[in-house]
């Protein structure tokens, strides 16, 4: 049947009108992310799982480069034999994508000769490299930490005689910031360099299970292979930890609900023994553990832990008090790997032969392998390395600042990379001439007209896809990371009323107040008992999870941040709505069922 | 108080079908393993051929339904329909009648159900269901023994010889075995299958049920309630409310079996609360890992808590059972091999 045939379609991409008030923002992004008029024949969905806002024009790197890396990867490196890369296009701000499927048996055929012995070779040794891979994050880590934006002072440093460099600190400008540059894209080509591959383990497994159990739920898959030692659990851990160590230091009192981290940090201070112990047990584990996201680390604006402390100040009050109530309980390692035990060897055992049970146990084992690549690199790579980035760039953006380039320094996300290069080379010569910049003239109301263009878009209603539905949508690796599957595409065709349609991700039916959040920031107004109704979570937002009856995210399958943790609670979670923070307010009584997937506004 | 004639229930297995039939043999097992079956005696199959020595001394007439084709219609009903009738009308033999008074006695006032067990019958090779009867509500002990006799001659009813026939199933050596229960007054009851009736998916319970008896399930006058429940997790992972118009029920004191309206609030409301789901998928999974193979379960539960389920059979399932066929995938040379495999391959 040709699901084009009749009925709801999607817009094409060329009838997507540019919204209101926001006419020119193809000025803010790179023409190769336009949509061209062949696309019309494509499907594209728009991938809100990694971009729920329009694009600043700096942080487009974050879809340019790591879709440079992951294409890459699959297509010219391992040769994945029935995938090219995934192409991007941006309108009206929102970054919609679509992968390259090769159909071509011949050409498959060729390619999975090649595959074969590439992912082979990483499958074999994938311990060994995936410790060599940690080695090198962790270097470029380093690295982007390292880097400093230099000072330009009226004389250049005397070493730059006495050691005759004979290179200017103007030079380093542009040196420092293409070297930030450089460093994301290498950070990048490192992240992909695992992803597919450890999905791929994944997605054989999911099927296998789906075969042989075809009313298996896609989070008891999960579960079997979910790792309990995962890092992402390791700030909220760490925070438990403050929460225990300022109770036991008698610095309890200062964790109240509200309170302003830099009037508690100074009050920690004078407070002896105990708030020196205590603030020397933050600094510990401030570095690395709050270089986490309160986003997904796609957008400048989601500031880590380390950059606004905020967030985990609006955890710790409440962790205080259950500390004193004697109810913070330590996530039960032991007992959650014998539930993930348990689990695994029940369905090995409902197996109708030993040749299944053979297969089952490789397929597992190599899911378990590939696991603690899948679960941490975002701790690493998008959380660690991306948050450090941002800050470089923020520096950056302050020289531009202090040289009057632009009015200050978040203003630099503001422009593309290749715009903020101009702007710096500006900023070189003037130094060496020993003139002005004259970047203000030019900047400073791009700037303003761009910053009044992304409030405009953002009352944009993006369309969940654009394009012909195709005939089938069976990737699965586009379900496990997107959560997109036939079933998604038909209910974003046909949204019921009062209904919200996503991938049941935790099991369990419970009703409360919605508490919808388009930011993290927001979490403080979270009351106990109410639904977080949001657009995707991250590990930062983990301490928001002790309050909450159940989580409903637009973003997301069953491998996601909101996934895993609602399992680990025992909540029921919805995930991969689409667009429930759109349909749902908070206040309204909704119901939540995380077997079937589906949430209702019920008043 | 086993006896040449009768037994408890709980005192035959698996192993006496030939003794007590397969419905008692099934039920007796079920008692052995521990699981919740309603109390009850059963007449053995050596009453029953006790009875025919008298009925057909020299096996005649049996042997006579054995020679006919299976698909003369009418030669099996002339003959079946005098076969019956002596059944029915032949007196016990007293030796097994003084068996059975004091059995029923042993039960109680209350009225009973008599039930057929057939030999064949409840066998994974060969689903009889439904072709012998079963006798709702009998009061004393002279009609139970009124009921045994014409539990015995449907082993002669038209559908049952002809469904032998067709089988190529021999009359000689055919017997048949009785059940005796008290009767219950059930809050919910219906089926259940310890495998996806629907995908065939071993790792569910699929469970439907309905007010009252399950014969209303049975029957098919109700759109019963449906839920599968994860033997892994326990979890609830489907549910479907149905719309229960009807309701038969068994009042002890009154015309027996009823079937009237549901009362409207009761017909959407689920049957079973999610506590009593589970419960009873629990004991389903008992009795599929006591028999080592998925099973189709009769069930029904006797008040507002969860342990008053009762059993009142269990056959292996036979219809996925037959699906199965090699297995979906086989040990490769290295774990990786498998996903080479895969991504070799077109979505």
């Amino acid at each position: 049947m040709d699901p084009n045939a009749s009925g709801p379609r999607f817009p094409l991409p060329s009838e997507i009108a540019d919204a209101p008030g926001a006419e020119g923002w193809r000025s803010m992004y790179p023409y190769f992310t336009r949509f061209q008029p062949d696309d019309d024949k494509r499907f594209w969905f728009y991938n809100s799982m990694h971009f729920p806002e329009p694009m600043p024009a700096f942080d487009t790197i974050t879809a340019e480069v790591p879709y440079s890396a992951i294409g890459a990867n699959t297509a010219r490196v391992f040769v994945f034999p029935t995938t090219l890369g995934i192409e991007h296009r941006i309108v009206n701000g929102r970054v919609y994508i679509t992968a390259n499927p090769v159909t071509d048996p011949d050409e498959i055929g060729r390619r999975a000769a090649v595959f074969g012995e590439r992912a082979g070779y990483y499958y074999e040794n994938w311990d060994t490299l995936y410790q060599g891979w940690k080695m090198r994050i962790k270097g470029l880590i380093d690295e982007i930490t390292s880097i400093t934006v230099p000072e330009l002072p009226e004389f250049d440093d005397p070493a730059v005689v006495t050691e005759s460099r004979g290179v200017a600190q103007n030079h380093y400008v542009r040196e420092n910031f293409h070297r930030c540059i450089d460093l994301f894209s290498v950070m990048w080509h490192h992240h992909t360099e695992f992803l597919m591959l450890g999905y791929g383990a994944y997605v054989v497994f999911f099927q296998f299970c789906k075969q042989a159990f075809p009313e298996i739920s896609d989070q008891a898959v999960a579960r079997m292979v979910a790792g309990i030692d995962v890092i992402m659990y390791r700030p909220d851990d760490e925070l438990r930890g403050l929460a225990r160590l300022a109770v036991e230091a008698g610095v309890d009192d200062l964790f109240i609900e509200g309170c302003s981290p830099p009037a508690v940090l100074a009050a920690l201070a004078d407070r002896g023994e105990g708030g020196r112990r205590w603030l020397e047990a933050f600094e510990r584990a401030r570095d690395p553990w709050f270089n986490v996201s309160t986003g997904d680390g796609f957008y400048h604006h989601h500031r880590s832990w380390a950059d606004d402390l905020t967030v985990p100040f609006a955890a710790l009050p409440r962790y205080v008090a259950q500390v004193r109530d004697g109810l913070l309980a330590d996530r039960p390692t032991e007992s959650l790997r014998a539930e993930r035990d348990r689990i695994a060897s029940s369905y090995r055992d409902l197996l109708g032969s030993d040749e299944e049970k053979a297969a089952f146990d490789q397929m597992l084992g190599l899911c378990r392998v590939v696991f603690p690549y899948v679960e941490d690199h975002k701790f690493y790579c998008e959380h660690w390395f991306t948050s450090q980035f941002f800050s470089r760039i923020r520096e950056f953006g302050a020289l531009l600042a202090r040289s009057g380039v632009l009015a200050e320094a978040e203003d630099v996300f503001q422009l593309h990379h290749t715009e903020v290069d101009q702007a710096l080379s500006d900023v070189m010569l003037a130094w060496a001439a020993g003139a002005p910049p004259l970047g203000a003239a030019h900047f400073r109301p791009i700037v303003a007209e761009r910053k009044r263009m992304l409030e405009a878009l953002r009352g944009w209603s993006p369309p969940p896809a654009l394009g012909p539905v195709p005939e089938a949508l069976n990737d699965p690796a586009v379900h496990m990371l997107w959560g997109v599957t036939q079933q998604t595409i038909e209910a974003w065709l046909r949204p019921a009323e009062g209904e919200v349609r996503g991938v049941g991700a935790s099991s369990g039916v419970v009703e409360g107040p919605a508490r919808v959040l388009t930011d993290v920031n927001q979490i403080g107004e979270v009351r106990d008992g109410e639904i977080l109704v949001c657009p995707v979570t991250a590990p930062s937002w983990a301490p928001v999870f002790g309050k909450i009856k159940a989580a409903v995210s637009d973003i997301g399958g069953s491998m996601s941040h909101a996934a895993i943790v609602a399992r680990e609670y025992g909540m029921p979670a919805v995930v991969g709505t689409g667009d429930a923070t759109k349909r749902i307010s908070t206040g309204q009584r909704v119901r939540v069922d995380g077997d079937r997937g589906i949430v209702q506004v019920i008043a | 108080m086993t006896q040449l004639f009768t037994c408890w229930t709980a005192e035959v297995g698996a192993a006496d079908a030939a003794r007590a039939g397969g419905k008692a043999a099934a039920l007796g097992e079920l008692a052995r393993a521990g699981l919740p079956v309603p109390r009850g005696f059963v007449i053995t199959t050596a009453a029953f051929v006790s009875h025919m020595d008298g009925v057909d001394p020299d096996g005649a007439a049996r042997g006579a339904l054995g020679a006919l084709a299976a698909d003369d219609l009418a030669g099996i009903a002339r003959a079946a329909a005098g076969l019956r009738g002596r059944v029915a009308a032949q007196a016990l033999p007293p030796e097994v009648a003084a068996e059975i008074a004091p059995a029923c006695a042993a039960l109680g006032d209350g009225p009973v159900a008599v039930r057929s067990s057939a030999t064949l019958e409840d066998s994974a090779e060969a689903s009889f269901a439904g072709l012998q009867d079963t006798y709702l509500v009998v009061r004393g002990t002279d009609a139970v023994l009124d009921r045994v006799r014409a539990c015995w001659a449907s082993l002669y009813n038209d559908e049952s010889i002809a469904y032998r026939r067709r089988q190529g199933t021999g009359e000689d050596g055919l017997a048949m075995g009785v059940v005796v229960q008290p009767m219950l007054d059930p809050r919910s009851a219906g089926v259940m299958f310890t495998r996806s009736p629907v995908t065939g998916d071993r790792s569910v319970v699929a469970i439907e049920g309905t007010w009252g008896l399950g014969s209303a399930l049975v029957g098919g006058e109700v759109t019963p309630d449906s839920f599968t429940v994860s033997k892994v997790t326990g979890e609830i992972t489907g549910r479907r409310v149905g719309v229960k118009l009807r309701v038969h029920s068994f009042t002890p004191n009154g015309q027996g079996i009823s079937a009237t309206p549901m009362a409207v609030p009761l017909r959407r409301t689920p049957c079973l609360t999610d506590d009593e789901v589970r419960a009873l998928a629990r004991l389903g999974r008992q009795v599929e890992d006591h028999y080592g193979a998925p099973q189709d379960i009769e069930w029904a539960l006797l008040g507002d808590d969860p342990r008053r389920f009762a059993l009142l059979q269990s056959r292996p399932e036979t219809v996925w059972a037959a699906r199965d066929s090699g297995p979906i995938a086989s040990p490769q040379a290295k774990a990786s091999d498998h996903v080479l495999a895969r991504f070799s391959r077109g979505l």
